[in-house]
């Protein structure tokens, strides 16, 4: 048979057996013990070991829904001046709010008391919290968007549009922020009140001027360092060879960086938005302490705190309250995102 | 050398004139004029107000004769502070501010690295953790919250410190602490992952090989290379202690230059704004750059270009 044959080394014949379908044995070698673990997979199984953040992430879900959740079943509005409730010391109750309880009914107990005109300073608290969020979360998304826009643009084009952004980010670093936030803060409430009378643009007041303008303050100001730090992951990775086939593929430039720079850098982006949102809220609340950051009668942490100031003496639960919550939220944030920097992003320390 | 000390300073010129420009006119957006909140001031009394202190010309106008007086060192007068001019106010107010800022950062910087070494030595242990926590949770005060706490403690509850001003000694520590809390943790933090990452290098294995102490160690050759980080803080930190007085000096009514400010923006002091800004902008440029060139002593590997 062909075994027999002498296989003369220059033929071109092939050796059947090398064609022979796999047995099950050899098959099972090659079935893959573990499965494929993706980035997130990855990641988050880091996140997953980390106890203190874990820990931090549970905080953060709760003051969530303290904060967005709450204030929507509970029993007083954050504006609703109570009459003859005023200055109530924490779980006490007015009087007409002792006669009620006396027929029968049941009253919602001011867990924190309330505060000069009456108002629950739980809910207002929570409101606060709410406020503080919001601006902290909105702003980093708008730092998140306005800094990885410019960024990825200075870091994939390089050269003149680089040097003419990277000068920019400079400068924007020298300059004294909290000066120009105070000066813009003031600067931007009044052409946004007028812009809010300007029918289709009703929703600034639902807002607020003031917390429009932090906004805006934010994402003018506070994109520079999200801006370096994309640019730089850009730069590097540009590099890649994925890069230079997705371009000779006729991928178009905002393809690219969309498609395969942005999706590569996205654990830096996460990481960097999550440490950014304690920074918002530590500035928001330092403004609306000064009294120009939120408007009254909508509350802050920082306004809370603030108010709370005058009664120290008599009052001092009064500051405690938005103190801790103030400092419950910022810790939770700051460690959640170190862990997240862990999981996603072993490299940047 | 030269050449980066001449670039960076011509850079620090353009920035200053960046944001003097940027503040003129941002502060004229600010509506409301600084003559309008006066009780009894006839329009016409008003007009030869705004007459005299050139708030009739033309917005450009009036920005060319402010840099004008600008370069010539001429800050102009407060609108609202009869008879002071702003160099004036600046001169008496800003070293308040500075003295507190200063104590405040050498406080930071003193006490941040060793607790950072220290930390960074005795990775895991119960030192460490200590370190760490409190680290940690002091990044997460901010310095209002802390100083209305240090105030209710010390000066309401305990009645051991006064509560205001700044007549005595005594009086600095509270303002000190609320102001260095911050800094000290992040520094002590910073410094530990720095110093962290220069203990695994292998030069302090040869230092250990050939017997050098661990004092000596630590203090000499890794402090050295780790506290890199810790200076490149030292610039922004110098300008966050000084706008970060703000409030403290709103607390504890110290009569500083922030104090000042913001109560010129609520007052639309226009000129007083204005000074105050430029003044305190270039004051933190010029500690920007100082400590650029500092960076190149400290690592005589950083070449600068």
């Amino acid at each position: 048979m062909m075994e027999e044959k002498k296989k003369n080394i220059l033929s071109m014949q092939l050796n059947v057996d090398d064609f022979v379908p796999a047995s099950p044995d050899e098959k099972e070698s090659l079935v893959v013990m573990r499965e494929s673990v993706n980035f997130w997979q990855d990641g988050f199984r880091r996140l997953r070991r980390n106890k203190i953040a874990m820990t931090a992430l549970v905080v953060v879900i709760i003051m969530l829904i303290l904060a967005f959740i709450v204030p929507l079943f509970y029993p007083y509005g954050y504006e609703q001046q109570i009459k003859g409730a005023e200055r109530l010391a924490p779980m006490q109750y007015s009087e007409t709010e002792l006669e009620a309880i006396a027929n029968g009914e049941s009253v919602f107990p001011h867990i924190l008391g309330t505060d000069q005109n009456g108002r629950d300073y739980c809910i207002r608290v929570l409101v606060g919290a709410r406020v503080s969020m919001t601006v902290g979360i909105v702003a980093s998304a708008l730092i998140l968007l306005i800094g990885a826009t410019i960024g990825a643009i200075a870091g994939f084009f390089g050269g003149m549009v680089d040097m003419i952004i990277m000068r920019i980010v400079d400068i924007l670093y020298t300059v004294p922020d909290v000066l120009i936030i105070i000066l813009l803060a003031q600067a931007l409430q009044y052409p946004l009140q007028s812009l809010a009378q300007v029918p289709g643009f009703s929703w600034i007041t639902a807002m607020g001027p003031n917390m429009m303008s932090m906004f805006v303050v934010f994402a003018l100001l506070y994109w520079v360092g999200m801006a370096r730090i994309v640019r730089g992951q850009i730069m590097v990775l540009k590099q890649n060879e994925y890069v230079t086939a997705a371009k000779a593929l006729g991928a178009t430039n905002g393809r690219v960086i969309k498609k395969h720079l942005i999706t590569n850098c996205i654990g830096t982006l996460i990481v960097t938005t999550t440490l950014q949102i304690p920074s918002s809220i530590f500035t928001e609340s330092f403004l609306s302490f000064l009294g120009i950051g939120v408007q009254a009668p909508m509350p802050s942490l920082g306004s809370l705190a603030s108010a709370a100031l005058n009664g120290l003496q008599t009052y001092p639960e009064k500051l405690f309250a938005p103190a801790v919550m103030i400092f419950i939220i910022i810790l939770s944030f700051n460690l959640l995102g170190d862990g997240l920097r862990d999981a996603f992003d072993p490299k940047m320390k | 050398m030269a050449k980066y000390i001449v670039k960076r300073i011509l850079f620090g010129i353009a920035t200053a004139f960046i944001v003097a420009t940027l503040t003129f006119f941002i502060m004229n957006l600010v509506p409301g004029g600084p003559f309008l909140s006066e009780k009894a001031v006839t329009p016409a009394a008003q007009e030869a107000l705004e007459a005299k202190y050139g708030l009739d010309k033309p917005l450009f106008q009036q920005y060319l004769t402010y840099m004008g007086d600008l370069v010539h060192g001429d800050l102009g007068d407060s609108l609202k502070k009869r008879g002071f001019t702003v160099n004036r106010i600046i001169e008496t107010k800003f070293p308040v501010s500075a003295k507190l800022g200063g104590i405040a950062m050498l406080v930071a910087f003193f006490l941040g690295v060793p607790l950072g070494c220290i930390a960074a030595y005795k990775r895991s242990k119960l030192v460490d953790n200590i370190i760490i926590v409190f680290s940690t949770a002091g990044i997460a005060i901010p310095s209002f919250l802390s100083s209305t706490l240090l105030m209710y403690i010390f000066s309401t509850k305990l009645g051991l410190l006064p509560s205001l001003g700044l007549s005595e000694p005594k009086s600095y520590i509270m303002p000190v602490i609320a102001l260095a809390l911050y800094p000290t943790c992040y520094i002590a933090r910073l410094m530990r992952s720095s110093m962290l990452d220069v203990i695994g290098q292998d030069y302090m294995r040869t230092a250990r090989a050939k017997g050098v102490s661990t004092f000596l160690m630590i203090f000499k050759h890794a402090l050295r290379n780790a506290i890199l980080p810790v200076v490149t803080y030292m610039g922004p930190l110098l300008a966050s202690l000084m706008t970060g007085s703000f409030i403290i000096e709103k607390i504890f009514t110290i009569p500083g230059l922030g104090h000042e400010f913001v109560g010129a923006i609520t007052s639309r002091d226009y000129p007083l704004i204005m000074g105050t800004t430029i003044f305190l902008a270039t004051f933190i440029i010029i500690m920007n750059v100082v400590v650029d060139i500092l960076y190149a002593f400290i690592d005589p590997r950083i070449k600068l270009k």
